[in-house]
């Protein structure tokens, strides 16, 4: 874009500089997240949530960490030690390098790939080996079937997925995530991919595991599910690989179908940020709000129901683009 | 679907709800006058005690978190020698009140105690013998009871006959 | 065989009993109170009622009580009848109208037939308004409290007492609904069998005073399958133990020994294991007086002799079990292993034992010795020396009456009807003592001799039996026909039974009862049998080990050689003369005793190790019978208390020796290597690595409560459980709560069966052997054949001397027993020591009752009160033997008595 030379943004050193300063960004979110999910709770439970350690209860997540650092880092004597361990590692390390294709604002994207996309559906997807191998490696019946109900869900839930995207990329004509912004300018994509904004959530939910689509680890039934046997902080990887996915998730929704950082007046990373916040929000309510669903409707649900309307989809909006042209 | 957006309304409109959480300990806790909370010995309206060592509470703590030690006075009223409940164990069930047949034990609306240390939580008969009669104020078990005790001889006890004279040639 | 029909469903039942043992015995519950197994039927309470219908089409029925309609063919009753069924909660609702409102006072809560019954039918509200009948109670001596208030008028007691125990001193006053069960006034109970109304009377009336003094509920209480320790007789206990006391004993039914009845000193002698003689700590004598040290301390400077020069000598114990005895054995060596009896006890003890061991002669259980229908009592006080062998005779010439009352068509569980048939009559009993015995009142004749006149009569009546046997000659004129008569009587039995034994300290004594069940199995009597009782509860358990005699040991003082001494649970005091093991002790190099209490010798000792008494510790012991039977550690005593084969065993390991044992099982299996007499005393009861349902069995009953508060005023953190390596138990309430083996059950509970009375539901008939079977190895069975030789040296008849009497030991079932007199309930009913004298002796020299007088014997005068027995033969005078405050005599002796002269 800038023909006179590189930016700062484009020099190593400003690589290195953005590289870094999400990945904090990133991981400090979290606790702040978590602090924001029982509040938001308490709120809608008509309670107050965790209000006395700092200001409105913000250290919480920082005492909630010193404990988790703190307690015993114990592995089952009858796990699969190395793949035990492995797991966690996998769920963060793919949540993060997801982010590096998304743009927060035109200058602000650490790796700008024309087919961004497809590499945030290749993360994305990646992150189920971490629950399915936590749950084998586990050795314990209730993890094993949290990690096949992760496999069979995450079989499902990415194939329409993807195919729910198909309409965006067709609209914008490109994988890079900036461009499919930047073609945004004149109508968020939600108005004409409407059906495809309501699909992608839905998917967007089940592959963060979270309610109604928390099958994986379902405390009722399966006792934690792939994570029944993890404490300390192998435990908080995967909660902080939960919540990474969240934010990853309302980040490409907001990216793909509500104009990225496009808005007047404020700053583009502002308008990102907010954008965000409020699908985070709407994830938290969606928490506080719904039951579980019961696991073969959840599978036929998306066999039988979403992978046709996601075909339908795409091929309406090929029709129309065809039409229009 | 409707029926989840519905719900999805109705959850969030529960953000401009009035809190219905009590900030205890800055706001008092209104306990209920049948509450199950710390456990009391209490003593008849004669001021004696009334728990008369049957060890019925310790075989229905499910916890068994009661042990006592029976003992009786020169005239054979009976009572705890010790009485010991280990609240560290204790879950409050209530059953060893409803166990209780002379109404001496009995728990009441009181939950604040919390220690540092454990080994506080283990109380004595001393910690929890108290002066009053706490409710059913005017039960007293041994004027029913048909043994005999010091100031209440063998026949005096409420709805008793006079002793059987076994020599007497009435038939 | 018939069959009955219950509820419209055939059951092919017992011919001769009654409805409600079929009923019990099939698994109905049906609510009783009158009857129980051992005294049969009255139909005194009206609670077992049932309805009986004539025939198929019988449709109206009509209510009879099941405990007085005999279970004949075809007959057809309904339990589950709701008019049977009002009926019995109507009962229960009279019964309950003037029952106090004492259950959380009352002892018997928890345990109470009463209450199970008032459960089971149903009846939960007093609707009677009017004021409740009361009565005064009972002062009933130091066993017994009373608390009339409760009776339910079922007659059991009474009929305990005075029918089945032949006590005079309780009964029945008063009338109609003012009928009273008591003594005529206030006074101890003086049958020595009265601690049994305790677990009879099916409410509270009579309950156990010692436990009263630290009372704990039946369910509170931790307890093990036990074995008596206070005589030879080893009756089936289950002790129980809370807050680390020992709080009662309870019978343990064994259908082969006791039964469903203990006598007093066994069942409130327990009291030494919680008294303040025992020893609790290793104790070692430093500057002339005993202090407790560790137990490391201890066992140092005893390891310091036992790799010295000094020949080790190991004085073994009646007293102790034969693991511990073995274990002394194995650490001293064979040689110099000594049994610790008195010289004229081992000599008793040995002829004995050879005699039971021979063939053709049979030594009866218990059980038997009650199945008895003549017997010959020679010597022996049996309801002071062996109360329960006392009880079984009466049982005996009871039960040899019930065919009277067959004939007349009564069957024999109907107890009333039998008793009022044969009018007081009973079976033959012969009683041969040196003074009256308890048994007098149901015998056919009793008479009072010498023991030499005792022997004299035994040997006749072997001679009138088997004119082989040695015969007497110039017998008095009273004894050819009274020995004739006996033999008579023992010749036309079925199954006589001879009951002796070494209490009168005779030889000639055993041996001519060993001639009279040689000369009946000569004679071809099939079931004859010859019950010694054995003095103490392990006596034939040393002896069977093939030890030396305690005198040989105490020689070692006067051959001048270096020794040293470890005494195993005995105080050498009480069977050798004082000068003799004061020498012995002092001229030990050091004197180890392994006992749980103070005594004499423990005094005198160098080092004192704290043995575990029957409660807690595991063991074997052999009864009278050579039953081996096993006692299971009840509770884990604090501190260093373990048992003696414990001690031992850490003390061969100390020294070169082969004692490597670590537990119960492998000394066993050692004692059936190395003693072949004792070869089945592994099997005596399952090893401790057995298990039930993959899991042990539990000491402590489910209801235990208190776990989490026992400790938690020394220590919040609850303790691990103890182990236990030597049996399958475990000292926990987690377990499977079995009766796989009856050597390993202690307690039986049954839904809605809390009282003793759970026993019905395991037992194969109600009142018979247990299902699993009954615990306890016999050691030898009567061998076939007869080849055994009579004993042929016969005493002269006694003569009296003119200066002199001969001095025979008195037993008291109350005191002369060494450790039950420990106890302070037991201690109260012990009579102080006195001198027994004829009342013709007594005039001769002058003396009167309660006057003291000196008893020279051994040149050792005693200062004594005087009591005159009437029953004594002329020239004879009585000794009480093993009283604390005597100390040990040889006797019998003779001695002289001096009349004190008035200062």
């Amino acid at each position: 874009m800038n023909v006179a030379g590189p930016s700062f943004a484009e020099t190593f050193v400003g690589q290195l500089v953005i590289v870094t300063s999400i990945l904090m960004l990133l991981l400090n979110l979290v606790p702040l997240l978590i602090w924001l999910e029982r509040r938001l709770l308490a709120l809608w439970q008509d309670r107050y949530g965790p209000n006395r350690v700092g200001p409105f209860g913000l250290l919480q997540p920082i005492a909630d960490m010193i404990k988790i650092f703190m307690k015993e880092d114990w592995i089952p004597p009858f796990a699969d030690k190395v793949v035990f361990v492995v797991a966690p590692v996998v769920v963060v390390f793919t949540g993060l390098m997801a982010f590096a294709v998304v743009p927060f604002t035109p200058g602000i994207v650490i790796a700008n790939l024309n087919v961004g996309l497809l590499f945030f559906l290749a993360m994305s997807s990646m992150g189920v080996y971490s629950v399915a191998l936590a749950g084998w490696a586990s050795n314990n019946k209730y993890s094993l079937l949290g990690g096949l109900r992760a496999s069979a869900q995450m079989l499902g839930y990415e194939v329409f997925m993807g195919l729910s995207l198909m309409g965006v990329v067709m609209l914008a004509g490109s994988f890079n995530l900036r461009e499919i912004v930047e073609a945004q300018r004149g109508m968020w994509f939600c108005i004409p991919q409407f059906p495809g904004l309501i699909m992608f959530l839905i998917a967007g939910v089940a592959e963060t595991h979270r309610v109604p689509f928390d099958l994986p680890e379902a405390e009722s039934e399966l006792v934690a599910g792939f994570h029944a046997e993890y404490s300390g902080m192998k435990f908080g990887m995967f909660f902080l690989g939960e919540y990474l996915g969240i934010t990853l998730i309302s980040a490409i929704t907001v990216t793909l179908f509500f104009g990225g950082w496009l808005g007047p007046w404020l700053p583009p990373v502002v308008w990102f940020a907010l954008k965000t916040g409020v699908f985070v929000c709407g994830f938290i309510l969606l928490r506080a709000a719904l039951p579980r669903m019961r696991y073969d409707q959840l599978i036929g649900f998306a066999w039988k129901t979403m992978l046709p309307l996601s075909l339908l989809n795409v091929l309406i909006t090929g029709a129309v683009m065809l039409a229009t042209k | 679907m409707l029926s989840m957006l519905r719900t999805l309304w109705i959850v969030f409109r529960h953000a401009f709800r009035r809190r219905v959480t009590y900030q205890y300990p800055e706001q008092p806790v209104p306990l209920p006058p049948r509450w199950r909370g710390r456990i009391i010995l209490t003593r008849d309206p004669d001021g004696g005690e009334r728990c008369v060592a049957c060890h019925l509470c310790a075989v229905a703590c499910p916890v068994d978190c009661i042990a006592l030690q029976a003992t009786e006075d020169e005239h054979g009223r009976r009572y705890p020698e010790f009485f010991r409940i280990n609240f560290s164990r204790c879950i409050f069930c209530g059953y060893c009140e409803e166990a209780c047949p002379t109404y001496a034990i009995q728990l009441i609306p009181d939950f604040e105690m919390g220690e540092y240390n454990r080994q506080n939580l283990v109380y004595e008969k001393e910690h929890l013998l108290i002066d009053g009669p706490g409710k059913y104020a005017g039960y007293n078990y041994y004027r029913v009871a048909g043994v005999s005790i010091g100031g209440k001889g063998k026949g005096e006890a409420e709805n008793e006959a006079p002793p059987v004279d076994v020599r007497s040639l009435q038939l | 065989m018939a069959t009955i029909y219950v509820d419209n469903k055939p059951y092919v039942v017992n011919e001769g009993r009654n409805l409600l043992q079929v009923c019990l015995s099939l698994g109905f519950n049906l609510p009783y109170f009158c009857w129980h197994p051992a005294l049969g039927s009255v139909g005194a309470c009206r609670q077992c009622a049932v309805k009986q219908f004539k025939d198929e089409k019988d449709k109206r029925g009509k209510i009879v009580m099941a405990c007085m309609t005999p279970a004949a063919e075809g007959v057809r009753i309904a339990v589950d009848d709701e008019e049977a069924r009002q009926f019995r909660e109507t009962v229960i609702e009279w019964l309950m109208a003037n029952h106090p409102h004492d259950c959380p006072v009352c002892d018997e809560g928890g345990e109470c037939h009463l209450q199970d019954m008032t459960v089971m039918t149903g009846h939960n509200y007093r609707k009677y308004r009017f004021p409740k009948r009361t009565y005064q109670n009972q002062y009933l001596g130091p066993f017994i409290n009373h608390e009339m208030n409760r009776c339910i008028q079922c007659y059991r007691c009474v009929r305990f007492y005075q029918d089945y125990a032949g006590g005079q001193d309780l009964g029945v006053f008063a009338a109609h609904d003012r009928v009273y069960f008591g003594r005529h006034k206030d006074g101890v109970l003086e049958n020595e069998f009265s601690g049994n109304l305790v677990e009879l009377c099916p409410t509270g009336v009579f309950t156990d005073k010692t436990l009263k003094g630290h009372y704990t509920r039946a369910w509170d209480l931790q307890t093990a399958p036990s074995v008596c320790v206070h005589c030879g007789v080893g009756c089936n206990t289950t002790p129980g133990e809370r807050y680390g006391l020992l709080r009662r004993i309870h019978n343990r039914f064994n259908h082969d020994v006791n039964g469903y009845f203990l006598c007093d000193r066994g069942r409130y002698g327990y009291e030494f294991v919680n008294g303040e003689r025992r020893v609790r700590t290793p104790l070692l004598k430093r500057d002339g007086a005993l202090g407790p040290v560790t137990r490391a301390e201890a066992l140092t400077e005893i390891g310091k002799v036992l790799s010295g020069p000094a020949v080790l000598l190991g004085i073994g114990s009646p007293r102790a079990s034969i693991e511990s005895n073995f274990a002394l054995r194995e650490l001293v060596g064979p040689d110099r292993f000594y049994d610790g009896v008195s010289a004229r006890e081992r000599q008793l003890l040995s002829a004995m034992l050879s005699t039971l061991r021979a063939p053709g002669v049979h030594s009866p259980s218990l059980r038997e010795v009650g199945e008895a229908d003549a017997v010959f009592v020679l010597g022996e006080n049996l309801a002071e020396v062996a109360p329960m062998i006392a009880l079984q005779v009466r049982q005996a010439v009871y039960r040899s009456t019930v065919p009277m009352g067959e004939r007349l068509g009564i069957p024999a569980w109907h107890d009333s009807a039998i008793r009022e048939a044969i009018q007081g009559r009973h079976g033959p009993l012969y009683l041969a003592t040196v003074t009256g015995d308890k048994l007098a009142d149901v015998a056919t004749r009793s008479w009072c001799a010498a023991p030499d006149d005792l022997a004299r009569l035994g040997f006749a009546v072997a001679h009138c039996i088997d004119p082989t046997a040695p015969s007497v000659s110039d017998l008095s004129e009273e004894l050819p026909g009274l020995a004739k008569e006996i033999a008579g009587a023992l010749r036309s039995a079925q199954r006589p039974l001879i009951v002796s034994g070494p209490s009168c300290g005779s030889l000639a004594v055993v041996q001519a009862a060993a001639n009279v069940a040689i000369s009946l199995s000569a004679a071809g009597a099939q079931h004859a049998a010859l019950c010694y009782d054995a003095p103490e509860c392990n006596s034939f358990g040393p002896a069977l080990l093939d030890g030396h005699g305690l005198d040989e040991a105490l020689q070692a003082a006067k051959s001048g050689s270096v020794y040293a001494a470890i005494v195993l649970e005995n105080d050498l005091y009480r069977r050798a003369d004082r000068a003799a093991v004061d020498a012995f002790l002092e001229g030990a190099e050091q004197v180890v005793v392994i006992d749980h209490t103070v005594h004499d010798t423990t005094k005198r000792a160098d080092v004192v190790l704290p043995a575990a008494t029957f409660a807690e510790g595991d063991g074997t012991l052999v009864n009278n019978e050579g039953r081996a039977q096993r006692f299971v550690q009840v509770f884990k005593a604090q501190g260093d208390v373990q048992e003696s084969w414990r001690w031992l065993g850490e003390l061969s390991r100390t020294a070169p020796s082969n004692g490597a044992w670590q537990n119960l099982d492998h000394i066993c299996t050692r004692i059936a290597e190395t003693a072949p007499a004792l070869g089945e005393i592994a099997r005596v009861a399952p090893a401790a690595t057995a298990r039930f349902l993959a899991q042990r069995i539990p000491r402590q009953a489910h209801r235990y409560s208190g776990r989490t508060a026992i400790g938690a005023h020394v220590n919040v953190h609850e303790p691990a459980l103890p182990e236990d390596p030597d049996s399958p138990m475990a000292f926990s309430m987690e377990g499977f709560p079995s009766t796989c083996s009856s050597a390993l059950t202690s307690a039986y509970w049954a839904p809605g069966w809390n009282s003793v009375q759970a026993l019905n539901k395991f037992q194969a008939e109600v009142g018979g052997p247990l299902r699993v079977g009954n615990a306890g190895v016999r050691l030898w069975e009567v061998a076939e054949g007869h080849d055994h030789k009579y004993f042929e040296v016969i005493p002269p008849a006694f003569q009296s001397r003119e200066k002199e009497h001969l001095a025979v030991p008195l037993h008291h079932i109350f005191g002369s027993e060494e450790l039950s007199v420990l106890s302070p309930s037991v201690a109260e009913r012990a009579p102080a020591s006195y001198v027994a004298v004829n009342f013709r002796d007594a005039e001769a020299l002058q003396i009167t009752d309660g006057e003291n007088v000196q008893l020279v014997l051994d040149g050792i005068p005693y200062r004594l009160p005087v009591r005159i027995l009437p029953d004594l033969p002329s020239g004879v005078v009585g000794l009480p033997s093993g009283l604390p405050e005597m100390s040990w005599v040889k006797l019998p002796g003779w001695g002289k008595i001096v009349k004190e002269v008035p200062a």
